[in-house]
């Protein structure tokens, strides 16, 4: 913690000058020259009371990050009180930071029925909400909201065809006639290709399956970005939006925290629901009951009644990233 | 003489092979004790699918329908109120005299005209789903009577499929938790009884095409 440089050997600092006059041990009381050591010492001393009385412990918390998936139990049981004193003050209302664990024995798996979706996009706002999202920024320069699920509109003709899709339609009525929706999100890959590119190793697959994203340790680089073949990762190029009113506080410590700026955010099932036994907000949104989730480990899950009666493909099966969001076909 | 002994040693090997493994078979040796324990585990956990185990007694005389068969109809499920106006409940506020049925099949024009049946309209009619005697119940095709609550069993004597899929979450929603208490939705709360086709909705706002972006 010490920002001095650290205690060197003694070495002579007065060289002798056979012309100029002799050094003396002696100084006098104005006298401020001092020897190099003496000069390290008393710099240590200033420096150490200066950061004490001038930082707070919670920047102190910001200084002294240490990776998320390294901290102990104590370490973050400090970093959750600190971050929550931080949103309370940030947003003037209580806020729960959690930390669940994966639950042993469970593997989370999606299913969405594309014969159901009718294109409404509830759950691509559901999930803003939930997961405290950046809002456009009415009076800054930054218009453009982050969301983590984008929904493609295709022609029922040409079936899934990505390179013809588009998530920027907007009749009044969906679904349109001869249209079918498909809706994008985080495919939270068995064998995900964005945790493998990570330079800083900011991202990682947990044992549950989700692929999370430590928020302090990102750096911003994207290189995620470009790895994940479904375009399921954003990145805040912008300081994030996120008014007081609605903030939602029920919050997980690698889900849905206010985000930083520079750093990239993905859908993580809601850990912050699905770690304490609740559906995703999509889920639980969707007015078609579309979505489906729950543990691909429970032979008694819709998850696995899906998977073992119903038409079932994943999309860019070649890429070999072998996701757990499955489409199907409920009809 | 060595020949022959062997033989006989051999027939004796087989018997006693055969005896072995019919006796395997008889008591129906478990292959898997380990998965049973497992699914004995999942049961206690998940309420939703272990009521199996507290079923009605079977109803009486009918014959045997898959529908009204334990694991389908008499599981029963936590759904939500259904969707009926609080003015209009109870039926019987109204339909308080079972004898004075009108029952022949017509198009209502003093009461309920706001209902247009769209719903295989021609072979249909209002008494086939609900009770002429007690307006505060539906019956199924076997006459057995159910509650609003159960209407999903109405629903899936036509609707198999859907009703199979419904049970086990995959057809319909499902809120609350995935690993404990669920609640579900009946077919009337998203498919009206008398106009089921899935009404189209207003989409919400799209994202921000590129060309906007600030």
């Amino acid at each position: 913690m010490s920002c001095c440089s650290p205690e060197l050997p003694e070495v002579p600092t007065e060289i002798p000058d056979v012309e100029g006059p002799l050094p003396t041990t002696k100084r006098g009381l104005g006298d401020l020259s001092l020897t190099r050591r003496e000069f390290s010492k008393h710099t240590a001393i200033v420096a150490s009371f200066l950061s004490a009385a001038a930082c707070s412990t919670d920047s102190m918390d910001g200084f002294v990050k240490s990776r998320l998936r390294e901290m102990d139990r104590n370490e973050l049981k400090d970093l959750i009180s600190s971050l929550e004193r931080k949103y309370k003050k940030r947003f003037n209302k209580d806020v729960q930071v959690r930390a669940t664990p994966a639950a042993e024995g469970v593997r989370f798996a999606y299913a969405l029925d594309l014969s159901r979706c009718v294109g409404c996009r509830r759950c691509v706002h559901a999930c803003v909400k939930e997961n405290n999202q950046s809002r456009p920024n009415p009076d800054g320069d930054h218009n453009n909201p982050i969301q983590w699920i984008r929904v493609l509109e295709m022609n029922k003709e040409e079936g899934v065809d990505l390179a013809h899709a588009t998530p920027y339609y907007n009749p009044e009525e969906v679904p349109r006639e001869g249209k079918f929706y498909m809706p994008v999100q985080c495919q939270q890959c068995e064998n995900p290709p964005c945790t493998k590119v990570c330079p800083v190793q900011a991202t990682w697959k947990e044992p549950d399956g989700i692929v999370v994203v430590d928020y302090e340790w990102c750096i911003g680089c994207r290189y995620c970005m470009v790895a994940c073949p479904y375009g399921a990762r954003r990145f805040n190029w912008a300081e994030p939006y996120l008014p007081a009113d609605q903030v939602n506080p029920n919050m997980h410590v690698m889900g849905n925290r206010p985000r930083l700026k520079g750093v990239v955010e993905k859908c993580t099932f809601c850990i912050q629901r699905s770690r304490n036994g609740r559906y995703p907000a999509c889920v639980e949104i969707c007015p078609v009951g579309a979505r489906k989730f729950g543990n691909l480990l429970d032979p008694k899950s819709e998850i696995r009644s899906v998977l073992e009666n119903k038409r079932v493909f994943i999309l860019k099966e070649d890429l070999n990233t072998q996701p757990r969001f499955f489409y199907f076909y409920g009809i | 003489m060595d020949a022959r002994f062997l033989r006989i040693i051999m027939q004796f090997a087989l018997a006693f092979g055969l005896a072995a493994f019919s006796i395997a078979l008889t008591t129906g040796c478990d292959p898997a004790p380990a998965k049973a324990s497992h699914k004995a585990a999942v049961d206690e956990a998940d309420p939703v699918h272990a009521d199996k185990a507290n079923l009605p007694p079977a109803e009486l005389g009918l014959p045997p329908n898959p529908l009204n068969m334990p694991n389908a109809a008499s599981q029963t499920f936590p759904v939500p109120k259904p969707p009926i106006s609080n003015e209009m409940w109870p039926c019987s506020s109204c339909h308080d005299s079972p004898e004075e049925v009108n029952r022949t099949r017509r198009v209502l024009k003093e009461e309920h005209t706001n209902i247009v049946l769209h719903h295989d309209e021609e072979n249909r009619w209002c008494l086939d789903c609900h009770d002429a005697t007690n307006r505060d119940v539906l019956h199924l095709a076997s006459g057995v009577t159910i509650t609003f609550d159960e209407s999903y069993r109405l629903c899936g004597q036509c609707h198999g499929d859907k009703y199979r899929d419904w049970k086990v979450g995959v057809h319909g929603k499902r809120t609350g938790s995935w690993s404990g208490e669920k609640q579900y939705l009946l077919c009337v709360h998203c498919h009206s009884p008398h106009s089921p086709h899935f009404k189209p909705l207003k989409p919400e706002a799209p994202p921000v095409h590129p060309d906007q972006i600030r």
